[in-house]
């Protein structure tokens, strides 16, 4: 059961946000332009990294729906997403994604352990300052979302037809949600 | 030196801002929601979690712009924000601020160490859901901002008054519409 009076059986931070709209629409816009807005890294690689700094903080909900909507966006390379998660420097994942995962994941632990030379490395593989910011950004987010989500311990389905099924709709697009059920 | 040529010079999380204004706007929209609603949270309690938090994470600019902003709002001085970074139990803030920290200070470490004896703790001493949500979700944030401000190793001015000074400005005109070059 979450820590504060929400309604019971809505997952994750659609619990939360139906409980405070105010600051729900500021971070659905925030998820929106960092996840679907114009950035030369694709929608599936940025809801990869958003699985992937989740996996690391152990939010099971923002990591089984990331990685659910990451899925869907790559399509027929869709097993990408489950190797990264299980073991990112042996995935298939492109060595300039991989040199943005590893930002990503010292993000995760603190802004401070990003060093020169990751950055360094990053952009010998072609990332430019763009992507490295979208990277920063997105797992800095990630490490809000992850701790809001189970900070209050909102509720965490176990099924995952039901990450399936919330993963096609965030394919789409994150906005605010209205009424409990999704439409 | 930042970690990417941010186009600016600007100190703190003004640089990345002025360099994605398109991200910078649900952050400050963001801000102005959960750092200045007019409810029973004052701004000043919201702005000391702020600032509690980022001194948990080590950040210097967020830790003294915030700091600034909670000394401006609860008219004290920069020994009192300093001890509560040091030891919050240890000062004269209200029992609920204190279990409110507590929380903050958990939810910093990470979502799942935040108990339900915490919770109850904080209830107990009047704390409604919607204040617990706030302190829950400021101090995510602030996780976030910190990371953003740190991860591209933005720069940090020394100078405590260039904090104590933007404090009065950024109290008056607040956070959303936000122009990160002035």
């Amino acid at each position: 059961m979450a820590h504060i009076k929400v309604e019971e059986n809505i997952p994750g931070i659609r619990s939360l946000v139906l409980f405070r709209p105010e600051t729900g629409k500021p971070l659905y816009d925030l998820a929106q332009v960092l996840l679907r807005g114009p950035s030369s890294l694709s929608e599936a690689e940025r809801e990869l990294i958003a699985a992937y700094v989740s996996y690391r903080n152990e939010c099971i909900f923002c990591m089984s729906s990331h990685a659910a909507a990451a899925r869907c966006l790559y399509g027929p390379d869709k097993n990408l997403v489950d190797e990264v998660l299980h073991d990112m420097q042996q995935s298939g994942a492109s060595d300039k994604l991989k040199a943005l995962l590893h930002i990503a994941g010292k993000v995760q632990v603190l802004g401070r352990e990003v060093t020169p030379e990751d950055i360094a490395a990053a952009r010998m593989l072609g990332a430019d300052d763009r992507e490295i910011h979208d990277t920063v950004l997105i797992a800095a987010a990630f490490s809000m979302f992850n701790r809001y989500v189970d900070g209050l311990a909102s509720f965490t389905p176990t099924d995952p037809a039901v990450y399936e099924a919330m993963g096609e709709r965030m394919a789409k697009g994150y906005v605010l949600p209205a009424s409990p059920e999704p439409k | 030196m930042a970690h990417i040529n941010l186009e600016n010079d600007f100190p703190g999380i003004r640089g990345p801002m002025a360099f994605s204004p398109a991200t910078a706007k649900p952050l400050n929209d963001l801000a102005e929601v959960l750092l200045r609603s007019d409810n029973s949270l004052s701004r000043g309690e919201r702005e000391l979690i702020a600032a509690y938090v980022s001194s948990l994470n080590d950040c210097a600019f967020c830790q003294n712009v915030h700091g600034g902003l909670a000394q401006h709002y609860l008219e004290c001085d920069s020994a009192f924000i300093d001890a509560v970074k040091k030891d919050y139990m240890d000062t004269n803030i209200s029992d609920k601020m204190k279990a409110l920290l507590w929380i903050a200070e958990k939810v910093q470490q990470g979502g799942k160490n935040v108990t339900a004896e915490q919770i109850d703790a904080a209830k107990v001493v009047g704390a409604t859901d919607k204040e617990i949500h706030d302190t829950v979700l400021i101090a995510a944030a602030f996780c976030m901002f910190n990371r953003y401000v740190d991860g591209l190793a933005t720069w940090a001015p020394e100078d405590k008054n260039y904090y104590i000074e933007r404090a009065k400005q950024r109290a008056e005109e607040g956070y959303a519409g936000y122009d990160a070059s002035k």
